[in-house]
């Protein structure tokens, strides 16, 4: 019952937004097309190399697609929390404190954006074909992993979304800087993690959890070891990692709405 | 019973400025220090204060919205920042600004919405509505998207909106900003009626002092954070000594000097026509002298102007402050 004034939240929104059709339209063939072309660029990069840092095109157009599907997920149901900013700017969010209920959840619905389901079936589309093309064998455990991986590869981006949208709470003019976190990330992960090298990877890969949402899943599904000499188990740590995550975003976003402080009268 | 209660509340924010090209140096504004304040069950209060008195920040902290820096509030019983959304559910909230309205959709559309948010049950909801549309008017537009609607419109909406789920306190942030005379006065007559029965309590900021003539009951001037009256509004009038004006047309000047009790001729026009009375009580027994006396062609009776008593008020050093 409680759940479903959030539902209805979502219709109404949906409703909203289809009053403007012709905008819709264009912003939903605007976003596939955009995260298509991610996938376009590491089609263009193997006709100049055959491998890249150890992994042919077919492993890593999997890993590019489980990572690009679970960020297609999440930024449909979180991407919107974003517009957090122009809330605390306006004061907006004033309203909606006002409310009994609890604001992540009603943003998150009040501003979903339908537009960008094309995503996610672009995603799911282009993942099956990356599973035919890698060969990857539907075992039990693989057919699992196929389902987990996306899933908690969206709630990370998701926590990562939410996590992101706190900086508003502290900083008004906070511009761009989640973005380059969460679609940073997203671009990030697509990748195998023996690209990148240094201090670089271990910040990213390990500190802040990249590579298990994509990559060691990835390594799972191939019947691949790990070049950096991890162990073949990581590949299913990307639940406990998403969890991780959640309670770091929710903790962010609690602290973020004690300090938040309604500008203007 | 007490439904509101606030003690030594008190809000600070820091801000930050620039000093130099690159520096940047934070500063301690207080907009809130050390408010007292008790409201009970039923009571009409109105809150009035110059821009950034601390009005909207209060009654932000009275919502949820705002932590207090230090001091104690509770409403309805809760503490409202870590009791939120139980406190949101017995509780109306208007801020002027914020729209509680979903510009795209019919007015309808954002009641039914509301009513799921509020988890209120559907008999109470349509009673509650049916009787917000024929007090407020709102047949007219209630298929109309917001974004179409006229600010007077609007601002009905948002107080159908308010009371959809029964609040047990209304908060009002200026309701009647901004608005057409007509609207105001049907958005003062609706809460004025709403007042009178007893069962919501009202609080609402206001720097229309009409709003405050006809609503606020209780008085409250706040300025620099602190209470600086809580009382009536004759209460205020009569700590300032504020008095009406009486401005009578005769046919004749009258024909010699003549003493009228608790009255001063302040002056005297249209070659003695048009005679100027000051006073602090009834008019009655002014008018019943001068019609025995003279013929009246006019006569008009200006209220003492709120507004300058509420900028004496503030000009008065802080330390005369304190004691209604």
């Amino acid at each position: 019952m409680a759940e479903l004034a959030y539902l209805h939240l979502v219709r109404a929104q949906v409703r909203a937004q289809a009053q403007y059709r012709l905008s819709f339209l264009l912003d939903a063939i605007g976003s596939t097309l955009f995260t298509t072309l991610d996938l376009v660029a590491i089609v263009v990069l193997f006709r100049v190399t055959r491998t890249l840092a150890g992994f042919g095109f077919r492993e890593a157009f999997l890993i590019a697609t489980l990572a690009g599907l679970g960020f297609s997920v999440s930024d449909l149901c979180a991407g919107n929390v974003e517009r957090l900013r122009t809330y605390v700017r306006s004061g907006l969010l004033d309203a909606i404190l006002v409310r009994p209920r609890g604001v992540l959840p009603q943003l998150m619905a009040t501003d979903f954006t339908l537009r960008r389901v094309g995503q996610v079936v672009q995603g799911a589309v282009a993942l099956a074909l990356a599973i035919r093309l890698a060969h990857v064998r539907l075992t039990p455990a693989h057919l699992a992993l196929l389902v987990l991986t996306p899933l908690c590869g969206a709630v990370f981006f998701g926590s990562l979304f939410v996590a992101g949208a706190t900086v508003a709470f502290y900083w008004i003019d906070s511009g761009e800087l989640a973005n380059s976190f969460t679609y940073g990330g997203r671009t990030f992960t697509q990748y195998p993690m023996t690209v990148y090298g240094g201090l670089f990877r271990r910040v990213f890969a390990y500190g802040l959890g990249f590579a298990f949402v994509a990559y060691y899943p990835g390594l799972l599904l191939l019947d691949r070891r790990d070049p950096l000499g991890a162990p073949a188990w990581l590949g299913w740590s990307s639940p406990a990692v998403a969890t991780l995550a959640v309670g770091l975003a929710v903790l962010a976003w609690r602290t973020g709405v004690r300090h938040y402080r309604s500008t203007g009268s | 019973m007490t439904i509101i209660e606030m003690r030594e509340l008190c809000r600070e924010f820091t801000v930050s400025y620039k000093v130099g090209r690159l520096r940047r140096a934070t500063r301690t504004v207080t907009a809130v220090d050390g408010i007292d304040l008790s409201v009970e069950r039923g009571e009409m209060l109105g809150y009035i204060g110059p821009n950034g008195a601390g009005k909207s920040t209060t009654l932000k902290m009275l919502t949820g919205v705002l932590a207090p820096t230090s001091g104690r509030v509770h409403v309805c019983g809760y503490r409202p920042v870590p009791q939120r959304t139980r406190l949101a559910a017995r509780i109306g909230v208007v801020f002027g600004q914020r729209s509680q309205l979903w510009w795209d959709l019919p007015l309808r559309d954002s009641f039914e919405l509301l009513r799921h948010i509020y988890r209120a049950p559907a008999g109470a909801h349509a009673a509650r509505l049916a009787g917000c549309v024929s007090l407020l008017d709102l047949g007219g537009f209630l298929d109309t998207p917001v974004r179409q609607l006229s600010l007077g419109q609007r601002m009905r909406g948002e107080l159908t909106a308010a009371l959809l789920h029964g609040p047990e306190i209304l908060f009002l942030d200026e309701p009647t900003i901004g608005l057409d005379v007509v609207s105001k006065q049907a958005v003062r007559g609706f809460l004025a009626d709403l007042g009178a029965r007893g069962d919501t309590t009202l609080v609402l900021t206001t720097h229309d002092l009409a709003d405050i003539e006809r609503l606020g009951r209780r008085l409250v001037v706040i300025d620099h954070g602190r209470v600086v009256h809580d009382g009536s509004l004759d209460q205020l009038h009569a700590r300032y000594a504020s008095r009406r004006r009486v401005v009578v047309d005769l046919d004749e000047p009258l024909a010699g000097p003549v003493d009228f009790p608790g009255a001063d001729l302040v002056e005297t026009a249209a070659e003695g026509r048009r005679l100027t009375f000051e006073l602090s009580g009834g008019t009655g027994e002014l008018v019943a002298r001068l019609a025995s006396i003279a013929a009246l062609r006019d006569l008009s009776v200006v209220e003492p102007d709120i507004e300058d008593v509420v900028a004496r008020l503030y000009a008065e050093p802080a330390g005369l402050r304190g004691a209604p």
